[in-house]
Parts: C-alpha cells; sequence; structure tokens
C-alpha cells in the first residue's frame, strides 16, 4: 500500500484551469496537522475526516470541512460548510456558514448562518439571517441587528408570519386587568 | 384524436397536480406531519411593540431554541437575542437532586449587567418553579431589564400533573403554537396574580389576558429609574 506524507500545501488540480483561483492560503503557524487531504472540485475544497488542522485557515474558496479545526477560519467572500463529521473550536469568518457538524466558537457571517438538523453551535452568531432548524443545537445570543437605520416598514399590523397560517380562529381572550 | 389529446391533457393535469402535490411537503415545517393548533396571543404583539421602538435591542428568550422563533424576532426587531434555556436548568438540578439548590443559582444565573436587557421572554418557565427559585429568579431578571423595558410572562391557572413543558412557537404576533415535550416534573402550584405581581418588585403590569387556552399573559414594564 502507498504510504504518501501528504504536504501541507493544497493538492494541485489535475488540470489547472488558467483562470481558476488558487485553493485556500492556509496558514497554520501552529501547524501540527496529523494528515491532510484537500480535493478540489470546481472552487469548493473538502477537508476531509481525519485532517486536524490548528491555526488560521483563510481563503477565497467555497469550504467544506469534515475534519478537525482549531484557532480561526476566515472566508469573507465564500460558504464555509461544517460537515457532518466536522468539528470546529474556532472563531469563524465567512459570507455564508452550513453548520452540520459541531461548532465551538464565535461565528460571523456578512449573509447567512445555517443550522441544520444535528448541527451544533456553541457561541455567539452575528449575521443578518440566522436559521436553527429542528433538532440543531445552539447555545449562545444571536445577533442580528440591521445594519442601517431602523426600518421604516415595520407595520405593527401585518408583519410577515414566522410559519404557516394558524389553524384555528383567534378566540376572543378575556381581559383581565390593564 | 380529441380523445388521445384530452387524455394527454388528463395525463399532464394529472402530473401537473402530483408536482404541486410533492413541491408542498418541502414548504412546510418538519413537525407538520402532527398537526399543533395555534392560539391567540394578545401580549406577544404589545410586547414587539414596547421593542419596536428601541434600536437593536437586546432580547433574553427563557424558552427552549426554536429556530423560528430567533429568526422571527431577529427580522422582527432586528434584535441581539440571547436563548437561556432556564427548562434545562431545572432539569439539570431535579437530576442532580439539586432543586433546593435553585434560588442560589438563579441568583447567579445571568452574566448580563444590570439595566442591559430591552426584553425578557419568560414564557411560562415560573411555573415550574417553587416559591423561592421562582422569587429569585424573578428578582434577576428584574435586575437585568432596563428601566422601561418588558417582560412578557405567562402563567397557568390550575393545577397540572402533566410532566411536560410547552415550547411557544411564534406563528406571527396574535398567534403562538405550544409544543410540548417531557418533563421531569409537573407544573408547581399555580401562582395567584397578586403573587406575580410581588414577585415583580420593581416593575409594573402593563397588560394582562386571560386566554381561552388557561393562560395568563402578562406583560411588565420596568420601572423608570
Amino acid at each position: 500500500m502507498w504510504k504518501r506524507d501528504e504536504s501541507v500545501k493544497p493538492a494541485t488540480p489535475p488540470a489547472p484551469a488558467p483562470a481558476a483561483p488558487a485553493a485556500p492560503a492556509v496558514s497554520m503557524p501552529a501547524a501540527s496537522s496529523e494528515r491532510r487531504t484537500q480535493t478540489l472540485q470546481g472552487e469548493n475544497v473538502n477537508i476531509g475526516k481525519s485532517v486536524i488542522i490548528k491555526g488560521e485557515l483563510s481563503g477565497s474558496e467555497d469550504l467544506t470541512i469534515e475534519g478537525n479545526v482549531e484557532g480561526r477560519i476566515e472566508l469573507k467572500e465564500n460558504i464555509l460548510t461544517i460537515g457532518p463529521n466536522g468539528k470546529i473550536r474556532a472563531e469563524v469568518f465567512a459570507k455564508s456558514v452550513i453548520v452540520l457538524g459541531e461548532v465551538t466558537g464565535n461565528v460571523t457571517a456578512s449573509e447567512k448562518v445555517d443550522i441544520r438538523d444535528n448541527g451544533s453551535v456553541d457561541g455567539d452568531i452575528t449575521s443578518p439571517r440566522v436559521a436553527i432548524a429542528e433538532g440543531a443545537h445552539f447555545r449562545g445570543s444571536v445577533d442580528m441587528q440591521r445594519s442601517g437605520a431602523k426600518a421604516a416598514a415595520k407595520p405593527a399590523a401585518a408583519p410577515a408570519p414566522a410559519a404557516a397560517a394558524p389553524a384555528a380562529p383567534a378566540a376572543p381572550a378575556q381581559k383581565v386587568g390593564a | 384524436m380529441a380523445d388521445s389529446a384530452r387524455t394527454m391533457t388528463e395525463w399532464l393535469g394529472f402530473l401537473g397536480h402530483r408536482r404541486t402535490a410533492e413541491s408542498e411537503p418541502a414548504a412546510v415545517t418538519p413537525h407538520a406531519s402532527a398537526p399543533e393548533l395555534s392560539h391567540p396571543t394578545k401580549s406577544l404583539q404589545k410586547f414587539l411593540s414596547c421593542l419596536q421602538a428601541q434600536e437593536n435591542p437586546v432580547l433574553i428568550d427563557l424558552g427552549p431554541v426554536v429556530g423560528s422563533n430567533v429568526t422571527f424576532f431577529g427580522e422582527q426587531l432586528g434584535c441581539r437575542i440571547r436563548v437561556e434555556d432556564i427548562a434545562s436548568d431545572i432539569e439539570d438540578h431535579i437530576k442532580r437532586k439539586a432543586t433546593d439548590q435553585l434560588p442560589a443559582f438563579f441568583a447567579a444565573r445571568f452574566p448580563q449587567p444590570p439595566a442591559s436587557v430591552d426584553g425578557i421572554l419568560c414564557w411560562d418557565v415560573l411555573d415550574y418553579l417553587d416559591r423561592p427559585a421562582a422569587q429569585a429568579l424573578a428578582t434577576s431578571l428584574t435586575t437585568i431589564l432596563r428601566p422601561d423595558g418588558a417582560l412578557l410572562g405567562f402563567f397557568g391557572t390550575g393545577e397540572s400533573s402533566q410532566p411536560q413543558y410547552t415550547k411557544y412557537i411564534v406563528v406571527d404576533p396574535q398567534h403562538l403554537r405550544y409544543r410540548h415535550y417531557p418533563a421531569s416534573r409537573p407544573r408547581q402550584r399555580a401562582l395567584l396574580t397578586g403573587d406575580i405581581i410581588r414577585m415583580f418588585k420593581g416593575m409594573r403590569v402593563s397588560d394582562s389576558f386571560l386566554m381561552k387556552s388557561n393562560v395568563r399573559e402578562m406583560l411588565f414594564r420596568k420601572n423608570p429609574a
């Protein structure tokens, strides 16, 4: 059997397109990676489940992590997916973050954070849009502060419903006190 | 030919109908298979109105994490929400047979500085606590709420032997869906309205509603400093 010593550098695609951006710049100041596999699939980089990274991970491509990462992840213009096997103990900054595995640390996304079923986040989330599925674990705070001024479009009478239409008619309430 | 055209139309119509039917489940929630009635709420809209005047308010939700609620309040208020699941705290103490430590626990439960929170969704957690623990929790909540901040509390009107908690899922500002899940012990003795008011010393009752679901919805506002 081949026993390959994987290099720290990302694997070069077999036929790299000239215009294709480089794989994520992985800087690992305190790197103690045991083994690391990266597969380039278009612009989506996959970090396999046997990979352990300690340090700073940054790049300009979408990234899927199935392994363990400790430190800091920065993909400010791209989508970060924590796969079902992924375990992250890091500060995360990305355009969008999809969590199917475990994240311990604060998550900041400029567009959306999506914690899927069985996904877990222990930390504070900052994002204009947050979706937490039934069955997901979340512990922390969610900051969905609007960046601009308070939206004027906030009619008290007709806010968007969060779920399906009510199944029962509105029963009149009895006012007890005021 | 006409027959075949009709047959084709029917066939296409059949496919079209099926496509619509198949696409529907994706739009509904995962628990749509078990229909849950939605119950009217009178106080939620008022609670939202209290916070909408505030720029980027800070909100604490004492219920379990409900993703759609987080999204709802985030989008309605543009707020910072912290979910502090009090039911899990109670469960933890029951399992450790340490419910007598709950008052001390709640006295130091919240890391927020005094008068730093704009709104608290208390739901019905006080119903699951005995009097000293409920008082300790109410005092802590009053402390962290800013002057004129709002607290929404639900209180049962009668005894219940069902060991279950209730998740309150916001359907819209006028409706909530109640979803029950198991608890280690049922609600404790129902609190009298006067006792509830005394428990939240330093706050005033802004609105109080007795709903047909036998829930008293009470909206408190903290007195100005």
